[in-house]
């Protein structure tokens, strides 16, 4: 392990200073990734920002808007009663995630900007576009049963690892930042970069720019929510293919729909098209189905994940069904 | 042998673990706990090509890093003798044998700055292509001498191809198992530490003895000269085993170039190339029968592989010689060398694999006889060996089906797959049987009366966490006819003498006879007024005469396995609400240390059912799911209920204290068990483990 310098936080405005210009530099929140890449040597920073000192830990109401801080421990906000009554969908995936050791101490913000799981990155003797720009993609060719099936390049099948995230895509969530020119919002769908030819850029934001929070805005009136994550292992294992849905439906007829897929893509999915092809339609299983063959047309499967196809069809299906059956 | 125990009071009762509150309180120390003044620390430098020379190491570079005491490597490492073990014979030339095996070793002040030097030292290679990808028809597969431990190769009764071509019903199946990795929660750790013309290891070993006999050859030492004390060790699985670990051989050559104490610790990711793993497995099974289900021929084929280093052969269908009554049988493996890891003991070495295979044909059978699986398997019952014709010691096969069924709830079973719909969930059930060989192993074992009243009683055996540490002190407080609490049983340690260690479910069966002989001596002793000096009286056992004085037997331990499954017709997702395991393992000395025994098993096979798998990606020669979030082991969800029982078992003709190994036989058919318990609720055999998602998707 290289030696680094530690520094608390003081500011939101002193943390941004120290780490925006510089490569260096990383925040330190929870630490239940960081801390793993560094020992891993796949993080080698110089300097740690402890930001978990500043003033982000609290979930809040403005209006018909919950705020929540970027340093909510996941437990907390998995626990937090207006989370629970009126957005099941984001405590269901908080607590499908992890063990409830690392959600006692894992943030929100942090949760957003882990890295991929994928084991060509973790490992540092390996090429890995990601880590290593240039260097290749052995996952395309080697072990990828868990990586990409939408959205991927030839130079990354990388999935994005969180549930947590899902279910934000799924809210329509917006994520606070701050860098040197200040506090910005914006929605959690602009906040992952498609892959590309640069896998090793993952977000929109500025290199240093620090979570500051998410912004969740009101469901529709009558709308539900469900998450639904399949793993290989009952518990503490990253998801194979999860579904975040947000479902309103009047007189069977869908009426307001949201879907967001997890371990398909570098980034929470959004499958608009799905979402498309739902509105007014009718609530029922065919329709379901109908719309994720859609959405997965796009789907472009490697030699081990094409499971992953019917999986994720299948668990559409399932978690708008009960979505409906459910009053 | 005349029945040489009797019951007596602390045998049978379920004591807690004599060494519990050290290991809840953190007072057990464990290889790579011991402070040390001037301990140093080495660390591996891990070939990243899986064939090929080094050709250059910029060792210069690393030695001016901070804290860097030395480099190890193959210019200056100390010339070994070959003993047959090639995983050991470390830094003796440029030939990279597969990724990951050490290329040098970096000794530093810290472990993080031996950690932080050897990852940036520079190793320029001569690649070669590499062949690192196991295949059932790989054109290098080749029948080996023998298999492990020292097994014939290929067994061969009556005319197998006539037998099938005339049978009424022929079941034809190939399944394959993969590799998997042991993970036992203690880390691999050698500290090594010279004083007095004396090397001392502490290390995580089930076999101190052994190991201190084969690092005194292998380093050319006077006899005498290697002490290994193993006192606590964290899991093991197999792969602390016999022979030693390169960490333990790295820690010597440390120790004695730096002239300081040296500690080497793997870490999760290095245990995958360096410690071992169960090899992958392809198997054919042909069974021909009648139509009530007779066996009438039995052939298993096996397939597996070693390294370029070791020829390390699993013995996998050693499972079907004793199993079922058949009268043309023939069983048989080969082996390819890869260039990859050696492949080591894990849990039921042979026996787990083995199982899967035949324990899933017989379903297949029962399938297509119109047969129950468990009245199949009863009336293949035989009372003889069906390979080597020898009588059993006890063969409670059908004891174990019959009880199990009971417990289960067998009765009245719908035997039609697919057929038990639950909501979004297929149920099913399934059944397989078990045996393990109750093997004995000559070792010395010392008693001493101490004038306090109190006794202690030393032998090299090693606990695991098996409870073999408080099933010797019971053995021993009976044979003494003392309460268990005057008796110490001072274990790991290689200067004890000769002993077994813990592997192949033969610790208790093996150390206790020369405890219990020695223990009863000793008290005969006293008992005839022989007086204790100061320091101690004290009575002394080897077995060897006795143990090879037995009579010529079959002797196993039995067991049956009954799963109930849940599969998601969404997902594919294999959930086991309830496992049944039933056992005829000998006296049952600690009926809650065995317990404990027989649950991690039964765990282990459901681990092995759904979960476990270690990926080989070919194009390195490295498994590349080589730590615990990508390698999955069961957690306490993925286990349901869990119902053990033992059947009685008395078996004269293994011990003076009655007992079989009880630490495999749990995890023997669990992976059956559970994959005709999944066919029986989807319809779909499951012929290759794990059973995923992606495998059990509908």
């Amino acid at each position: 392990m290289r030696e680094f310098a530690y520094a608390r936080a003081r500011s939101v405005d002193a943390a941004v200073a120290l780490v925006a210009d510089n490569p260096g530099a990383r925040y330190l929140g929870g630490g239940t990734n960081l801390v793993d890449l560094m020992k891993l040597g796949v993080e080698r920073p110089d300097l740690l920002v402890d930001v978990t000192g500043l003033p982000m830990h609290e979930v809040t109401e403005d209006g018909d808007t919950l705020h929540v801080g970027a340093l909510v421990r996941n437990s907390d906000l998995a626990a937090h009663p207006l989370v629970r009554e009126r957005y099941p969908v984001l405590s269901q995936a908080v607590l499908a995630g992890a063990s409830g050791q690392l959600r006692n101490v894992a943030t929100t913000g942090g949760n957003l900007v882990q890295r991929t799981r994928c084991g060509y990155f973790t490992d540092a003797t390996k090429p890995c576009n990601k880590r290593m720009p240039g260097s290749g993609c052995p996952a395309i060719e080697g072990e990828h049963h868990n990586l990409a099936i939408l959205g991927a390049s030839d130079h990354c099948v990388a999935t994005h690892p969180s549930d947590l995230a899902v279910a934000l895509a799924a809210l329509d969530a917006r994520v606070g930042v701050q860098d040197l020119a200040g506090p910005q919002e914006i929605p959690l769908a602009d906040f992952y970069r498609p892959v590309g030819d640069r896998p090793d850029l993952e977000l929109t934001v500025r290199d240093g720019a620090l979570v500051t929070g998410v912004a969740l805005p009101p469901l529709p009136a009558g709308a539900r929510s469900a998450y639904r994550k399949v793993r290989e292992r009952a518990s503490y294992a990253f998801a194979i293919g999860s579904v975040a849905a947000v479902l309103k439906v009047d007189d069977g007829r869908v009426r307001d729909v949201r879907i967001a897929l997890g371990a398909v893509a570098s980034h929470p999915w959004r499958a608009r098209v799905a979402e498309r092809a739902l509105v007014d339609a009718p609530a029922t299983p065919p329709a379901f189905e109908a719309a994720a063959e859609a959405e997965l047309a796009a789907a472009r499967p490697l030699r081990d994940n094409a499971y992953k196809v019917p999986l994720i069809r299948n668990l559409v299906v399932a978690v708008l069904s009960e979505l409906v059956g459910d009053r | 042998m005349t029945r040489t125990w009797q019951a007596a009071p602390s045998v049978g009762h379920p004591m807690a673990r004599v060494e519990g509150f050290d290991k809840v309180t953190g007072r057990a120390r464990y290889a790579g706990d011991v402070a040390l003044p001037g301990l140093a620390y080495g660390w591996v430098v891990p070939a990243t090509i899986p064939r090929g020379r080094v050709l250059h190491l910029d060792v210069e570079a690393a030695l001016a890093m901070p804290g860097v005491l030395a480099v190890l490597h193959q210019e200056n490492a100390p010339r070994l003798t070959d003993i047959g073990e090639g995983t050991l014979f470390l830094f003796q030339g440029d030939r990279v044998p597969h990724w990951g095996a050490p290329v040098a070793l970096v000794i530093a002040d810290t472990p993080e700055r031996a950690r932080e030097a050897a990852e940036r030292m520079r190793v320029d290679y001569l690649p070669e292509p590499p062949d690192c990808v196991f295949r059932a028809d790989h054109p290098a597969l080749y029948e080996p001498r023998f298999v492990n431990p020292h097994n014939e190769t290929v067994t061969e009764k009556g005319d197998i191809d006539g037998a099938l071509a005339a049978a009424a019903v022929v079941v034809d199946a190939e399944y394959r198992t993969p590799a998997q990795h042991n993970n036992a929660m203690e880390p691999h750790s050698t500290t090594a530490v010279w004083a007095d013309g004396r090397l001392t290891l502490r290390t995580s070993t089930q076999y101190a003895y052994a190991w201190s006999q084969s690092l005194t050859r292998l380093f050319g030492f006077a006899p005498g000269t290697v002490r290994v004390l193993s006192e606590h060790v964290g899991g093991g699985f197999g792969n602390k085993g016999n022979p030693p670990r390169p960490d333990s051989a790295l820690a010597v050559m440390a120790a004695t170039l730096v002239g300081r104490p040296v500690r080497v610790t793997l870490t999760r990711p290095q245990l995958w190339p360096l410690t071992g793993y169960r090899t992958p497995t392809a198997q054919r099974l042909r069974l021909g029968a009648d139509r009530d289900g007779r066996l009438v021929a039995v052939e298993h084929l096996a397939a597996v592989q070693t390294s370029r280093l070791v020829e390390f052969t699993e013995q996998v269908t050693m499972y079907s010689r004793p199993m079922y009554a058949a009268p043309h049988l023939r069983t048989g493996h080969q082996v390819v060398a890869l260039d990859v890891p050696t492949p080591r003991w894990m849990r039921a070495p042979g026996e787990a694999p083995g199982s899967f295979g035949l324990e899933s044909a017989m379903d297949e059978l029962a399938e297509a006889c119109g047969v129950d699986p468990v009245e199949l398997r009863l009336r293949n019952d035989t009372a003889d060996d069906p390979t080597t014709g020898l009588p059993f010691s006890s063969r409670r096969l059908a004891d174990c089906l019959r009880v199990g069924a009971d417990r289960f709830g067998w009765a009245g079973r719908d035997p039609r797959p697919a057929v038990g719909r639950d909501g979004r969930w297929w149920r099913g059930t399934g059944v397989a049987g078990a045996h393990y060989p109750a093997r004995t192993v000559p070792s010395t074992a010392h008693a001493t009366a101490l004038p306090s009243g109190e006794f202690v009683v030393r032998v090299a055996a090693t606990d695991i966490g098996t409870g073999a540490r408080t099933a010797l002190t019971q053995l021993a407080a009976d044979a003494l006819e003392v309460p268990a609490t005057v008796v110490r049983v001072l274990i790991g340690d290689s200067d004890f003498g000769p002993a077994q260690g813990a592997g192949g479910s033969t610790g208790t069966a093996s150390w206790s006879w020369p405890v219990v002989t020695a223990c009863r001596d000793l008290a005969h002793r006293l008992a005839s007024g022989e007086a204790v000096p100061p320091h101690g009286l004290t009575s002394t056992f080897d077995s060897t005469d006795a143990v090879r004085a037995r009579h010529e037997l079959a002797r196993y331990a039995w067991g049956a396995h009954f799963a109930e499954v849940a599969v998601d017709v969404t997902t594919g997702e294999v959930r086991v609400p309830r496992l049944t395991g039933v056992y005829a393992v000998g006296r049952v000395v600690n009926p809650l240390t065995a317990r404990s025994q027989l649950l991690g098993g039964m765990t282990m096979g459901l681990s092995t059912a759904l979960l476990e798998e270690s990926i080989m990606d070919g194009r390195f020669g490295d498994y590349v799911n080589h730590n615990l979030a990508d390698y999955h082991v069961a957690t306490n969800p993925d286990v349901g209920e869990l119902d053990v029982a033992v059947v009685d078992d008395p078996d004269d003709e293994l011990n003076p204290s009655g007992v079989k190994g009880l630490g495999e036989i749990g995890i023997v058919g669990v992976p059956a068990a559970i994959a005709n318990a999944v066919w029986h609720a989807t319809g779909v055999r499951q012929r290759e483990l794990p059973i995923t998602p992606a495998r059990a998707a509908l």
